[in-house]
C-alpha cells in the first residue's frame, strides 16, 4: 500500500436535520484513482462536499498529513484539493478561458500557470478552439471538459470528481475517460472519483469503495470489486463475463 | 430653438453625474446581485466628511483623496457587518435592509452635520468654458465620470482581482470551489461602489448644494440610468446616465414642465423594466444544460 494522502475516519454529514452520511472509513493513496461507487442517493455527492467543507460536517479528515475537517471550503483548496462538482459548476458568463484563469486564480507562479494553459489546451483541444466563448454557450461535453480543466489549473494533489459521465453522449464520455485516463498517467495528481456508471469507474480506478445509503459496505482492488457477486448484480448489470 | 443646444449640454452635464452615481450601483449590483437603495445617502455622508476637512484647512485634492479613502473603507464595513448576514435572506429583507440604512444614515448625517445648507467648493477654475454653455465644473464632473468609468472597465476586464470579483457576482459557490475568498471580494466590491458614491457626491455638491436631502432626487435619476443601461452594465450606466439626463431636460423644458421632471425618470425605469428588462447594455447569459 502506497502512502496515504487523504484519511477520512468517521465522516458524518447531513442537510438540515437529514443525515445522509453515517461514519465514513475511506483512505485516497498518492498517486492513482480511487472509485466511490453507490446507486443515486446513497452519499457520494455528500461525501465530497463535505471533504471540501460544502456541507456541515463530523469526523476526522486529514490530508498530507493535516487535519482539516474544520476548514473552510476556500482553504481546502488551497492547500491542493480541486473539485469538478455534481453540475460542473461553469461560470457560465465568463468566457472558456477565464474559466481556467480562474482555476488558477490562488497561484503565485506565472510561468506555471502559461504552461498549464498550453498542457490543458492541448488535452482539450476544443476548450483551445472555443476559449473565447461565453462559457454557458459550450455544449455539455465541453463544459464538463472545461470543469476538468479548470480543476487541474489549480496543479491540485487530490482531484474530487463527482460524476464526469453525467448526462453525456456515450461517445463524449469515451473520450473524456480517455483524457482521465491520461491525466492519471501524466500528471502527479491523485484522483477520488464518484461515479454511477460503476464499470467505467472501475476501467479507470486502482481501488474502489461502495456507498450504501450513507456507510461503507464495500472496499478493496477494482479488480476484485468488479469481480465481487453482490456488486455485479446491482452495479454491473448482470452476468460476470 | 436657439434654447435647444443649452438644454443639451445642460442635459449631458446632469447626466455625467447620474451616470456617477449610476455607476456605484453597478458595482454594488456587479459583487452581490443588490441594488443598494441607501448608495446616494452614504455618498452624501462622506462629501459631509470631504466638507469638515476642507473646513478644517486641508487642501481640496488630499481632502478629497482622503474621503475616497474613508468611503472605500465604510463601504466595506457596511458588507462585513450587515450584508453578508442576509446572504441567505430573501429579497424582500435585504430591500427593507437597504431601506432602513438610508433612513439611518439620513438622520445620522442630519444630527452630525446639522440640517443647513451648506456650500461645496469645485475642484475646477470659475470661468466658463465651451462657448458658456457648460461651466467648467460641469465639464470636470463628465471628465471625471468618464474616468471612472474606464478604470473600473479596466479593473473588471483585465485585472485578474476583477475576473475574481466578476466570478465571485456569478457563481459563490464555484469561486470557493477554485479557493476564492468570496467574504473579501463581495466586501471589495462594497468598498468600491462606497468610494465611486462619494467621487459622484463630491461632483454632485457644487452644483445643488450639501445637505442630508441632496441624493433624494439623484438618486432616483441613477436608478433610472442603472435600470436603462442594463444594472449589471458599467458602461451601460454611464451612457444610459447621459440618455436620462438630456431626456430629463428636453422633456422637463419642451414637455411636461420642470415640476413633473423626477416623473420622467419614474416612468422610463417602468418603461424599461417592462419592454426590456436588460436594458439597453445589459446581457443575458445564455445558458446551455
Amino acid at each position: 500500500m502506497s502512502e496515504v494522502l487523504l484519511d477520512v475516519r468517521g465522516l458524518e454529514a447531513g442537510y438540515g436535520h437529514s443525515r445522509v452520511l453515517f461514519g465514513i472509513d475511506l483512505q485516497v493513496p498518492v498517486a492513482g484513482v480511487t472509485a466511490l461507487l453507490g446507486a443515486n442517493g446513497a452519499g457520494k455527492t455528500t461525501t465530497l462536499r463535505a471533504l471540501c467543507g460544502m456541507v456541515r460536517r463530523q469526523g476526522q479528515v486529514t490530508f498530507a498529513g493535516r487535519r482539516i475537517d474544520t476548514f473552510a471550503t476556500e482553504d481546502i483548496v488551497r492547500l491542493g484539493v480541486a473539485h469538478v462538482p455534481d453540475g460542473r459548476g461553469t461560470f457560465a458568463g465568463l468566457s472558456a478561458e477565464e474559466n481556467l484563469r480562474m482555476g488558477a486564480c490562488t497561484r503565485t507562479d506565472k510561468a506555471g500557470v502559461r504552461e498549464d494553459f498550453e498542457r490543458l489546451y492541448e488535452y482539450f483541444p476544443r476548450l483551445k478552439e472555443r476559449r473565447h466563448q461565453q462559457a454557458g454557450t459550450l455544449s455539455g461535453g465541453e463544459q464538463q471538459m472545461l470543469a476538468i480543466a479548470r480543476a487541474l489549473m489549480l496543479r491540485p494533489r487530490l482531484l474530487l470528481m463527482d460524476e464526469p459521465s453525467f448526462g453525456l453522449a456515450p461517445n463524449v464520455v469515451q473520450d473524456i475517460f480517455r483524457i482521465m485516463r491520461r491525466v492519471r498517467d501524466e500528471q502527479r495528481v491523485a484522483i477520488l472519483l464518484v461515479e454511477q456508471n460503476a464499470g467505467l469507474a472501475l476501467d479507470l480506478a486502482d481501488t474502489a469503495y461502495l456507498l450504501e445509503t450513507g456507510r461503507i459496505v464495500l472496499h478493496g482492488p477494482a479488480a476484485a470489486v468488479r469481480n465481487n457477486e453482490a456488486v455485479h448484480a446491482a452495479y454491473l448489470g448482470g452476468e460476470i463475463a | 430653438m436657439n434654447t435647444l443646444l443649452p438644454q443639451l449640454a445642460a442635459g449631458l452635464a446632469t447626466g455625467g453625474i447620474y451616470a456617477s452615481l449610476a455607476l456605484a450601483l453597478v458595482m454594488v449590483y456587479r459583487s452581490t446581485h443588490h441594488v443598494n437603495f441607501a448608495q446616494g445617502e452614504m455618498a452624501m455622508f462622506c462629501t459631509f466628511i470631504a466638507s469638515l476637512l476642507i473646513e478644517a484647512g486641508w487642501p481640496y485634492w488630499a481632502a478629497f483623496a482622503a474621503t475616497v479613502a474613508i468611503a472605500f473603507a465604510l463601504g466595506a464595513a457596511i458588507e462585513a457587518v450587515l450584508i453578508r448576514r442576509l446572504r441567505h435572506a430573501p429579497v424582500l429583507s435585504t430591500v427593507v435592509v437597504f431601506v432602513a440604512l438610508l433612513v439611518i444614515l439620513h438622520s445620522i448625517s442630519g444630527w452630525l452635520f446639522g440640517y443647513a445648507i451648506r456650500s461645496f467648493p469645485s475642484p475646477f477654475p470659475e470661468a466658463g468654458t465651451g462657448g458658456g454653455l457648460v461651466s467648467a465644473h460641469q465639464l470636470g464632473a463628465v471628465g471625471m465620470t468618464l474616468a471612472m468609468l474606464l478604470v473600473v472597465y479596466l479593473f473588471f476586464r483585465h485585472s485578474p482581482l476583477g475576473l475574481q470579483m466578476r466570478a465571485t457576482a456569478e457563481n459563490p459557490v464555484s469561486s470557493r470551489l477554485v479557493g476564492v475568498r468570496v467574504d473579501r471580494m463581495l466586501a471589495l466590491g462594497w468598498g468600491l461602489a462606497g468610494a465611486i458614491g462619494a467621487v459622484a457626491g463630491m461632483m454632485i455638491a457644487p452644483v445643488v448644494f450639501l445637505d442630508v436631502h441632496m441624493m433624494s432626487g439623484v438618486l432616483v435619476y441613477a436608478f433610472a440610468a442603472a435600470v436603462l443601461g442594463g444594472i449589471g452594465s458599467a458602461p451601460g450606466a454611464v451612457i444610459g446616465g447621459f440618455i436620462v439626463g438630456v431626456l430629463e431636460n428636453l422633456v422637463g423644458t419642451y414637455v411636461v414642465g420642470a415640476e413633473l421632471k423626477l416623473t420622467v425618470a419614474l416612468v422610463l425605469i417602468i418603461a424599461v423594466l417592462v419592454a426590456r428588462p436588460n436594458g439597453l447594455f445589459g446581457k443575458a447569459v445564455v445558458v446551455r444544460v
